[in-house]
């Protein structure tokens, strides 16, 4: 059996929060909002929202896209 | 299994101590545990200490033998739990178990932490370390951020609204204004807790418990020698620690801690007692969602009923089962591992009628209610007069 990729596939807004008192490697990204998503083949993952402005936020319940990969980390934008 | 009393309590007030050291706050709780317990340090037969994370806060490691050298405890086993904020409930639960199963008759129990030495966005990176590390906290996840998407979900799926948050803050500040122990005494108001800084949205920083450096600690026999040491012993009805995963993304739904309800269905079935039969509790109100689910888990009320619960006065100290007449995590401070050893005291004086200005009209039956992380430990005991 293959080992289970990991996969970054569209879903939606399971919860979210804008995180303002970041941690110390953060504290220069901050406020930055993350997101747990409910993958459309199944599964959570917890996400960065690539957002620029409040309009481009997200709420439970919103259709996210996978961006790309930094350090590991899958970030995520609202679905236009 | 053999009952088991508290025999003796003792804490140190909760604040930012810049002249302390771990040593020195573990030391205090200790003595004055040891003093209301008529008792000297020679009788000590084996210690529990918890501790959360020690070795990074101040950079001592191998922490129980150097607290308990630091008080006269020499040569008798000394073992430190970290279960992260639920370290000190693990020490008290292994401390019970120990004592009730025969291996030793007299143990301390005690639980500290020095954090203030540190920076806050330090603080905030080594709470981080109880978090997923691969998953939630390399993405930018810290504990207010992780209870704060718990919250988003709660009101979400209940109808929890953010007043309903604020409330449990007032309430507790109200408490803790009374409690001479409180790192944080004073009474705040509704718009305060809403208008404030936000930490991790909707979460303000009146939704979060303070950084503290604290310590508290308690001695136990067993039921049948307690009166050698005190005339008010309070009896162990029920103890019992459960874990689950660490990430929230790994959880089916994070509006529960199951954690919580396993360990509670235990320790009432320990106690032969049900939810309705508890008179006060003190719970882990690390963040304002946190007491109201715990209210949930624990089965004093209904799942989603929390919140409109808490804003109808349900768990003031008039209310049907007060919940942290102590002031709690909110407004006490919360030294990680000493929270769960000092949420221990609070309902032993409740049940001995010393609580001052915090004394219940009903304190004959007590829970305690400590969780470590975002739930991946908790402990929740059962305590009598």
């Amino acid at each position: 059996m293959e080992p289970r990729k990991p996969h970054f596939g569209p879903g939606i807004v399971y919860t979210e929060t804008v995180v303002h008192a970041a941690p110390e490697p953060f504290v220069d990204e901050a406020p930055y909002q993350l997101a747990i998503v409910e993958l459309e083949g199944g599964g959570r993952r917890t996400v960065r929202i690539l957002a620029r402005s409040e309009e481009q936020r997200v709420r439970i319940g919103d259709r996210v896209e996978f961006v790309e990969l930094r350090e590991g980390v899958p970030y995520y934008r609202k679905t236009p | 299994m053999r009952p088991v009393a508290v025999v003796g309590i003792g804490k140190t007030p909760f604040g930012a101590f810049p002249d302390r050291d771990l040593g020195s706050l573990a030391a205090e709780a200790i003595s004055r545990c040891l003093a209301d317990a008529h008792a000297v340090p020679s009788r000590v037969e084996a210690f529990y200490l918890g501790n959360f994370a020690g070795p990074c806060f101040v950079g001592q490691n191998h922490l129980a033998p150097y607290v308990a050298a630091a008080c006269g405890l020499t040569g008798i086993p000394a073992t430190r739990l970290e279960a992260a904020c639920a370290s000190g409930g693990a020490a008290f639960c292994h401390g019970v178990m120990a004592v009730s199963a025969g291996l030793y008759d007299i143990v301390l129990v005690a639980g500290v932490e020095k954090m203030t030495s540190q920076p806050t966005p330090r603080v905030a990176q080594i709470l981080a370390s109880a978090g997923d590390l691969a998953g939630e906290m390399r993405a930018g996840a810290t504990f207010p951020a992780l209870f704060a998407m718990i919250a988003r979900r709660h009101m979400h799926q209940y109808g929890t609204t953010r007043e309903h948050l604020a409330q449990v803050a007032v309430k507790n500040h109200a408490n803790g204004a009374r409690n001479p122990f409180a790192h944080m005494r004073k009474e705040v108001t509704l718009e305060t807790v809403l208008a404030a800084r936000p930490v991790a949205e909707p979460l303000t920083v009146y939704d979060c418990s303070l950084i503290s450096d604290g310590a508290a600690a308690l001695l136990l026999a067993p039921l049948e020698r307690a009166l050698e040491f005190t005339s008010r012993p309070v009896r162990v009805l029920g103890v019992a620690q459960s874990s689950d995963r660490l990430a929230l993304q790994d959880k089916a739904d994070i509006t529960t801690f199951e954690a919580v309800k396993r360990a509670a269905e235990k320790a009432y079935r320990m106690a032969g007692v049900g939810p309705a039969d508890i008179e006060f509790a003190e719970v882990h109100d690390c963040f304002t969602i946190a007491e109201i689910m715990a209210i949930e888990d624990l089965g004093f009320v209904a799942k989603g009923e929390g919140g409109p619960f808490t804003g109808d006065g349900g768990t003031a100290p008039d209310g049907r089962i007060p919940v942290n007449a102590s002031g709690g995590l909110k407004s006490k401070g919360h030294p990680v591992g000493a929270t769960g050893v000092a949420q221990i005291c609070d309902v032993v004086e409740q049940l001995r009628g010393e609580a001052g200005a915090r004394q219940l009209k009903r304190h004959a039956l007590g829970l305690a209610q400590n969780l470590g992380g975002s739930g991946a430990t908790a402990v929740v005991s059962i305590l009598s007069r």
